[in-house]
């Protein structure tokens, strides 16, 4: 398995965070990983993006061009990136921010309104959780076993206190439609 | 000794501090920030110093400053900052003193921006500041290899009394990927008589200057120190040959380059093309031993760079123009994609060039 994920959206939305999770996840479960963030001079509300590769064979180039599953939390995003998603794969779509539906017909679309969840749920910062939630139920790219050990060593010491949350908003995702 | 997950920057930092270093001095850039922040979080927790120096050339005349004295010491910048230490790394050469430099690239020239670039090839390769002198140059193509290659470089510094440069770029930086730190990354301890210490009454002083006035002394000097090089030269080549063996189309490609050229190898072998990867690990001194012996049997060399054609001259000095070299590049910030390289690969199999 060499699964390449590309996971887009506003910056302040938990994009470098959400791929970092799945990261730490993979390098728990022994995988070969890599995460590449966009940098450059991107701030709240700008656009941000994230590469992260978990293999079971050495990473190649850390660039992902071509994703097998491609996480979007704005249009711009959809717009930008629908078109490199491999045949067969993956478009988590924040049904909440994005009203369009996925055109292409050779890719599993998954709609979830992440962020209106997030809110009713009194975690309005967590919608990148929810969906990576439902990334984990629909692909099986990380194991949902160990997952708080994962979220400890992604988040900062001084914010531990934060794990639960971000375990609670993952599990929304993960049970969402059930 | 578990792995953990650091940025590349980050990866350089803690190698340093696992090698001896604890003297610091630098000023912030993008993409390199990490390791001064890094630094400026542990160093006062070991005893270390953290510097951010009022500009890149006061950070490099403080890291020649340390070196004189004997102890391990380093600098970082990207591309911009690294054009103004030029200065000091030719003073630290002239006074053989040892220094880790290290540049993670960003597209230039001028303040050019800030996303990943090669282009710094010739600066690091062919001497960026005046006067006959040459540097470590070491190029690491994984966060594993920005630790290892920083160990490496200290290393290496002490051994040939030569200034030692990192030459890595924005994306390497940047990434995260595991790696796994030994506790104690020196590998061996230099005696260093030269430094100057204070005599205690003892012995003679020392003098660390590159000042020499007699042409005939100067001379001397100059070719003592490229005998020092020549061993350099001998001993501490490093290269990965990646499916070379059988290769009819070789790429020659360092840093995330190599990385996207693997892709590729990958793409082309599955397409039945036998492509094979030649991979500098140092700069200087270059494979050339590996680039003549793959023109025994390839059809063409490919260099693939971030820059406009800089390592394909060395490309084509090692093999004697023996074979066409065609280039696969992008520039200022851009990446080139496995396909594009793929591409170059075909048309050197095709016979077009």
């Amino acid at each position: 398995m060499y699964t390449q994920i590309l996971i887009a959206g506003f910056g302040g939305q938990g994009i470098l965070f959400a791929g970092k999770v799945l990261a730490y996840k993979g390098l728990t479960e022994d995988r070969q990983i890599s995460w590449l963030p966009s940098y450059g001079p991107e701030m709240r509300g700008g656009t941000a993006n994230c590469s992260v590769i978990v293999s079971d064979t050495p990473v190649g180039s850390p660039i992902v061009h071509d994703p097998d599953i491609l996480i979007v939390m704005n249009l711009p995003s959809l717009d930008k990136y629908e078109n490199d998603v491999v045949k067969d794969g993956f478009i988590f779509v924040d049904s909440t921010l994005i009203e369009r539906k996925v055109e292409r017909q050779d890719v599993k679309a998954v709609y979830i309104p992440a962020t209106k969840m997030a809110r009713d749920l009194g975690i309005p910062t967590l919608a990148n959780m929810i969906i990576l939630g439902r990334v984990i139920r629909e692909t099986g790219v990380v194991s949902m076993d160990g997952l708080k050990d994962a979220l400890a060593k992604t988040v900062s010491a001084k914010h531990q206190d934060l794990i639960e949350a971000n375990l609670k908003a993952i599990e929304a995702g993960y049970n969402y439609g059930e | 000794m578990a792995k953990v997950l650091m940025k590349g920057n980050e990866a350089i930092a803690e190698a340093a501090i696992r090698s001896g270093c604890r003297h610091y001095f630098g000023y912030p850039i993008t993409p390199q920030t990490e390791i001064a922040a890094y630094m400026a979080k542990r160093m006062p927790k070991i005893g270390g110093t953290f510097l951010q120096a009022e500009s890149e050339i006061s950070a490099i005349n403080m890291v020649y400053g340390v070196s004189s004295a004997g102890l391990r010491v380093m600098t970082s910048s990207s591309s911009p900052g690294v054009s103004l230490k030029q200065e000091g790394i030719s003073y630290l050469a002239g006074c053989d003193l040892p220094a880790l430099i290290v540049n993670v690239q960003r597209g230039g020239p001028g303040l050019g921006g800030i996303q990943p670039s090669q282009s710094d090839y010739f600066q690091a390769t062919k001497g960026g500041g005046h006067g006959d002198y040459r540097l470590i140059v070491l190029a690491p193509a994984s966060v594993q290899e920005m630790a290892d290659l920083t160990a490496k470089a200290f290393d290496l510094a002490d051994k040939y009394r030569m200034p030692a440069m990192l030459l890595a770029d924005g994306t390497i930086g940047q990434m995260m990927e595991p790696v796994e730190l030994p506790e104690d990354m020196r590998t061996a301890v230099y005696e260093k008589p030269w430094a100057v210490t204070g005599t205690q009454g003892k012995r003679e002083h020392n003098i660390v200057n590159s000042l020499y006035l007699v042409p005939e002394q100067l001379e001397k000097k100059n070719i003592e120190r490229y005998e020092r090089y020549r061993l350099y030269e001998q001993n501490e080549v490093m290269v990965e040959e990646y499916m070379t063996e059988d290769a009819d189309v070789c790429v020659v490609a360092f840093g995330i380059a190599a990385r996207v050229s693997k892709n590729a190898i990958t793409a082309a072998r599955a397409k039945g093309i036998k492509a094979g990867l030649i991979r500098p690990i140092t700069l200087y001194p270059f494979p050339k031993e590996a680039i003549r012996k793959a023109a025994g049997h390839v059809k063409g060399f490919v260099s693939v760079e971030l820059s406009m054609g800089q390592m394909i001259d060395d490309i084509r000095l090692a093999e004697g123009c023996a074979k066409p070299v065609t280039l696969c590049n992008r520039v200022g910030g851009m990446i080139p994609s496995p396909d594009e390289v793929l591409k170059a690969i075909e048309k050197m199999e095709g016979g077009e060039f």
